[in-house]
């Protein structure tokens, strides 16, 4: 449910009534706004993490942890999101130069790398399914399937909103300071991405 | 504003009426632009109107966790009383609890922060017009979701806390829990858009001049409060998500029989529950930092204790959650940590009762309703507060674990701390809000009842607790009720008289708002004397709150605009009333306000959510309706701009400034 405050404070346009002044912190309300959010976030990943590793043994009924990850695989998803990050900076860049079609190039690629890793994920979950582990089948797999489902459906939300600005960008749809718009989406993604980083060192390399 | 298209003001000037046109949001609707009638309400995004809505809408669950609580009273104050069956009994405590805590305390404190924190910090709105509507609307419908589980199948049993396994589907069928925690979620999205848009708003929109060390106190309490909220409501979040996945997509979280651990849910549940304590009492102790030193004619005794403070419970309010788990075996070492963590939270809380204090110390005392109110507050307090200190502990914590003493300790902090320092600020604000003085006579009937209830109610229940009655259990029998003194019958008694007396007193406070709303007369623009800025304006605000944004030189800029200090005597003396200051700051007023605009999307998207949670409960279809409504609306608001066109606005009459949105008939 929390995804859904997600869009609102980077889609709210920005702070019209306050114009001509600035803000007494010099941040925009907008960027502020997306760093609290983040903020916020991190104690929703620290939660699902937390369950994670309080269950991560306890795999009965199911192969253990070590004999199902496939690291090399993981390990090359977790490389083409990390390129996604590069790409929404250039993203940002071209977004900043005022060169939307540039904007659009990178914000497309992102999305796509994106996809790529979802598409990935989605992949390892059959594999996982197909082999014997299930949401249901013990605690492990709950809180497996919940926290990297999690960051999923973030990823996956970030697509979106990656898609919606290409269409917004094309046809000036955006209220605001379009440069500043991409900025926090690319906040947003980064920080979906350092979340990623976190949950493959936890979940995928240390050994349970 | 980057929306491309043409001007629909036909150019007719001169004519004596120019024609005003709404610009279209989004090419779907016209911008919903009535400044009068029911619309005005529904979609409109001014923190005042929706200020007084969250209150209202608090108030009236406040009435309905106050009549479950006078059920939960009657059942027990005779022995095996037959009012409530044992399950009605359990969804009764249940959702007393989840009613007075979300949908009362935490709204009515948002009603406070949503209509004050602008006005203190000198602002025009907050930062995020529309997502505050959106977070009203979550928590109406969030509210009415939960309470909607009466007439489908059953509320949830389970305790506001809901520990597991008690929460499984084994021990309850019903569809009362799913309600729970997905109404839960809806109000937690209201929570935290609420935490995001009041810290930008507090952080980034203050007053020229208004450092963080000049800001009103009743504003840094919220502000500690919102950085609570923020990092607070993703634990339940998760909490919650982990128990909808466990009921409806048999997901293992805290099945015992599959080895799972039920003190995860303990952990996140109190990981929350404990700074929420917080997020309940602290908006009050603001409340009651403003309300003494205006009836005490001195400023705050020690300010910046207050503040940091309250920022240190803020921060040590983390490290306290388990001493709610003392009985459910942690371990020495753990019990022992937070046992002292524990301790060390009631030193932030005993400074803010010295400095209240001492703000009495030698001030001229003016024993109005809202200082009774404050007064009552910091006594009771303190009575909840040294409870609590006896929970610290340990071992007399596992002695007291699950009786009524519990039951007493957190009602004299959340009554007699949040609720008292709540109707503080119905007195004292109410002319600020609605232009008329509550009255004092019934005020002060308002006031004795309700601290007499409360102490009838809640003071035996020490007794009842160390005499050993559980929480939570539907009856309680003559044959084990004891002799003489600790007659359990005699206390139970004694409670239950109490809490009508108490519902009785909360009775002359409704009383006295349709009085006051019925008598004529409007209330002097500074009844009290005030010293803050949300007084230097007039009563109740305009639209865009100030005429001009004032310059902020000292802490209590008001009260330093009206008084002088004698630099040689030390006497203070008044300078200028307020009309002098207001006819000063009118010399400045702004030409030009543009205030955003009414939306409809806030009250679109907010419906989507609990379209989608019914849907999740009974049928699949309706969540996917309820998604796509959710996912439109969120486009559709990501490309309205948050201020309408120029066009929107009545053209400037003989070049004034144009501040209202043009009306549509």
């Amino acid at each position: 449910m929390a995804d859904v405050a997600v869009h609102t404070p980077p889609a709210d346009g920005h702070d019209d009534h306050a114009h001509g002044h600035t803000t007494s912190t010099g941040l925009s309300n907008n960027k502020l706004a997306m760093w609290m959010f983040l903020g916020s976030e991190c104690l929703l990943f620290g939660g699902l993490i937390s369950t994670y590793m309080l269950y991560r043994g306890r795999h009965e009924g199911s192969p253990t942890p070590s004999q199902l990850y496939n690291i090399p695989l993981t390990s090359i998803s977790s490389f083409v999101l990390l390129m996604s990050s590069l790409t929404m900076v250039l993203a940002v860049s071209a977004a900043q130069r005022r060169d939307d079609r540039n904007t659009m190039t990178w914000l497309t690629v992102t999305a796509l790398l994106g996809a790529t890793f979802v598409g990935a994920q989605v992949f390892e979950f059959t594999e996982f399914v197909r082999e014997g582990l299930g949401f249901t089948t013990n605690l492990f797999g709950s809180s497996f399937f919940t926290l990297t489902g999690f960051h999923g459906v973030h990823v996956t939300v970030g697509i979106i909103m990656l898609m919606a600005l290409v269409g917004m960008v094309s046809r000036s749809r955006i209220p605001g300071d379009k440069a500043e718009v991409v900025e926090m989406i690319g906040l947003y993604w980064h920080f979906v991405d350092i979340v990623w980083i976190i949950i493959f060192t936890l979940v995928y390399l240390i050994p349970s | 504003m980057a929306i491309s298209e043409p001007n629909p003001v036909p150019a007719l000037a001169g004519s004596g009426s120019a024609y005003v046109t709404p610009s279209t949001s989004f090419g779907v609707f016209k911008r919903p632009v009535q400044s009068t009638g029911w619309r005005s309400w529904v979609f409109t995004v001014d923190h005042k109107k929706l200020g007084i809505m969250y209150g209202v809408v608090a108030m009236i669950f406040f009435i309905i966790g106050g009549v479950e609580a006078l059920l939960i009273r009657l059942q027990l104050a005779a022995p095996n009383n037959k009012v409530l069956s044992a399950g009605a009994y359990n969804q009764m405590f249940t959702m007393h609890a989840t009613t007075m805590v979300f949908l009362f305390v935490m709204p009515m404190a948002a009603a406070f922060a949503n209509y004050l924190v602008p006005l203190q910090i000198g602002a025009r709105d907050v930062a995020f017009p529309r997502l505050n509507a959106f977070g009203f609307w979550c928590f109406l419908f969030g509210g009415i979701f939960l309470n909607t589980s009466w007439f489908l199948g059953g509320a949830a049993d389970s305790g506001w806390f809901a520990y597991a396994p008690n929460t499984a589907l084994a021990f309850s069928p019903s569809h009362g829990v799913d309600f729970w925690a997905l109404g839960l979620q809806i109000t937690g999205i209201a929570s935290l858009t609420g935490a995001i848009n009041l810290i930008v708003t507090v952080l980034n929109m203050r007053a020229p001049g208004m450092s963080l060390m000049k800001m009103p106190i009743f504003t840094w309490m919220i502000l500690v409060v919102q950085f609570l909220l923020l990092f607070a409501i993703p634990v339940i979040t998760v909490a919650l998500f982990l128990l909808s996945f466990q009921r409806n997509f048999g997901a293992a979280f805290f099945s015992v029989e599959k080895g799972a651990d039920p003190l995860l849910w303990q952990h996140l549940f109190w990981i929350f529950g404990h700074p929420e304590v917080y997020i309940l009492v602290l908006p009050s102790f603001g409340i009651v930092s403003e309300v003494l030193p205006v009836f005490s004619k001195k400023p705050l005794f020690g300010y910046k204790f207050v503040v940091f403070s309250g920022a240190a419970i803020g921060f040590l309010g983390w490290g306290v959650w388990a001493h709610h788990m003392f009985a459910s075996g942690l371990g020495p070492v753990s019990v022992a940590v937070f046992s002292v963590a524990t301790m060390a939270i009631a030193l932030p809380t005993g400074v803010k009762i010295v400095n209240w204090t001492m703000t009495l110390w030698g001030g001229k005392l003016r024993f109005t309703t809202a200082m009774l109110f404050a007064v009552g507050l910091i006594i009771e307090f303190t009575i909840g507060g040294l409870s609590g200190v006896t929970h610290a502990v340990a071992p007399s914590d596992t002695q007291q674990t699950d009786t009524y003493y519990i039951v007493a300790h957190f009602h004299y902090v959340l009554f007699g701390g949040a609720v008292f320092g709540l109707f503080a600020g119905f007195y004292y604000w109410w002319p600020k809000m609605f232009a008329k003085m509550l009255n004092e006579r019934l005020g002060k009937w308002n006031f004795w009842l309700m601290v007499v209830g409360m102490n009838l109610t809640f003071g035996p229940m020490h007794i009842l607790g160390l005499q050993g009655q559980p929480r939570r259990m539907q009856v309680w029998t003559d044959f084990r009720a004891g002799e003489g003194f600790f007659n359990l019958a005699f206390w139970n008694r004694v409670a239950s008289v109490g809490s009508f007396v108490l519902a009785i007193g909360v009775l002359m406070f409704l009383i006295n708002v349709v009085y006051t709303t019925r008598t004529a007369g409007v209330a002097p623009a500074d009844p009290w004397d005030a010293r803050s800025l949300e007084w230097m304006t007039s009563s109740p605000p305009a639209e865009h709150n100030f005429d001009a944004i004032p310059t902020v030189h000292e802490l209590d800029e008001f009260f330093h605009r009206k008084y002088e200090e004698n630099e040689a005597t030390g006497e203070i003396h008044q300078v200028s009333t307020y009309e002098e200051i207001m006819a000063d700051e009118a010399t400045r007023a702004d030409k030009h306000i543009h205030l955003p605009s009414p939306s409809y999307w806030p009250i679109i998207l907010a419906l989507g959510l609990p379209l989608i949670a019914y849907g999740l409960i009974f049928a699949r279809l309706l969540a996917v309706f309820g998604a796509v409504v959710v996912l439109l609306a969120m486009f559709g608001w990501s490309m309205e701009p948050s201020v309408a066109d120029e066009s929107d606005y009545d053209p400037p009459v003989d070049g004034g400034p144009t501040k209202e949105l043009a009306t549509l008939g």
